[in-house]
């Protein structure tokens, strides 16, 4: 045990250095989602990509930088159980959108 | 390697901690594992917690359109204080990552301060979302009025509340630190809140982007 401490500690222990990077990271994607959406200049296709693409890069910056997830730490158990999560939240979320679909489609609503 | 949690070991008190014999260094070596055990058991429930709001998210998809003839989500959101509210969500979390770092160092003043900071900008947040639901519902636009409205109540009501029993557990582990100090036992409950705070911000990411900024734009 003792030794993992030395080896772990530049690597995933979270630096004052990797907290401002995130933070900056985080500020710089939050902003530019906010004003494509507040100024309304950019296509509604375009805007959507934008946004959705900030956002998940957003979450990998806060997953890596605020909660040093990585393949390592507790044996990858960390990161397998998350994968998980993302595979259940993938087929509850998209399941319900495409049988919702369905429904509102076969019962023809509108 | 059970105690590499996320990358923050627990570390063991140095040199600058509380003077302790040689007896409390083996027992708190005991706890070493336990401590990093516990930290991972709570990552673990943060990953149901996730599939809670995934399900809410789901709802919320589902029901947008079920207006019922109420406000449509263009039509109540207000994105300038929606991005103050994410601003001080995001601070808070940053200030949290300086009282684990200020933790790793022994730093006891430091720790307790940044963690009143982060109070504070959390305390921020969730006055500003009391502040939203009360002049939504003030107007006749509360959870009873459409699908919609009751999908976003709950599910930015949810994220809310998390928010504000994160804040309860800061008063208590303030409380905790004042009378029990760093030890084995303090050091993997700051860690928990640690990634439960970090959650948060990781879960309003989504909500901003889905909720309000797509909501703004329909």
């Amino acid at each position: 045990m003792s030794g993992s401490h030395v080896s772990h500690d530049d690597a995933s222990h979270g630096s004052v250095k990797s907290y401002v990077i995130g933070l900056i990271l985080s500020i710089v994607l939050t902003v530019v989602a906010f004003g494509m959406v507040m100024t309304g200049a950019f296509s509604t296709l375009t805007t959507v990509i934008v946004i959705v693409g900030a956002a998940v890069l957003q979450l990998l910056v806060q997953l890596i930088m605020f909660l040093h997830m990585n393949t390592k730490a507790d044996e990858g158990w960390n990161l397998m159980s998350f994968v998980f999560t993302v595979k259940i939240l993938v087929l509850v979320i998209g399941g319900s959108l495409w049988i919702m679909q369905n429904l509102h489609l076969n019962m023809m609503l509108d | 390697m059970a105690t590499d949690t996320l990358g923050n070991q627990i570390v063991q008190p140095s040199e600058h901690g509380h003077d302790q014999g040689h007896d409390v260094q083996a027992h708190q070596h005991d706890h070493h594992d336990a401590g990093g055990m516990k930290v991972f058991g709570f990552w673990v429930y943060l990953m149901s917690d996730l599939i809670i709001f995934g399900t809410l998210f789901a709802t919320y998809a589902v029901l947008i359109k079920g207006t019922a003839g109420g406000p449509t989500p263009s039509e109540i959101f207000n994105l300038p204080f929606i991005l103050v509210g994410t601003m001080l969500l995001l601070f808070s979390s940053f200030t949290y990552g300086m009282a684990v770092l200020a933790m790793n160092d022994n730093r006891l003043g430091q720790l307790k301060a940044w963690l009143w900071v982060t109070f504070v900008l959390g305390a921020g947040f969730v006055g500003m979302e009391v502040y939203e639901f009360r002049e939504l519902i003030h107007e006749g636009f509360g959870p009873e009025r459409s699908g919609f409205l009751s999908a976003f109540f709950t599910l930015v009501g949810t994220h809310g509340l998390h928010v504000t029993f994160g804040l309860i557990w800061m008063l208590v582990m303030l409380v905790q630190l004042q009378t029990k100090g760093l030890n084995a036992i303090t050091r993997p409950r700051i860690m928990c809140l640690s990634l439960f705070w970090h959650f948060l911000d990781i879960v309003w990411i989504c909500v901003f982007t889905f909720v309000y900024l797509m909501g703004a734009m329909a």
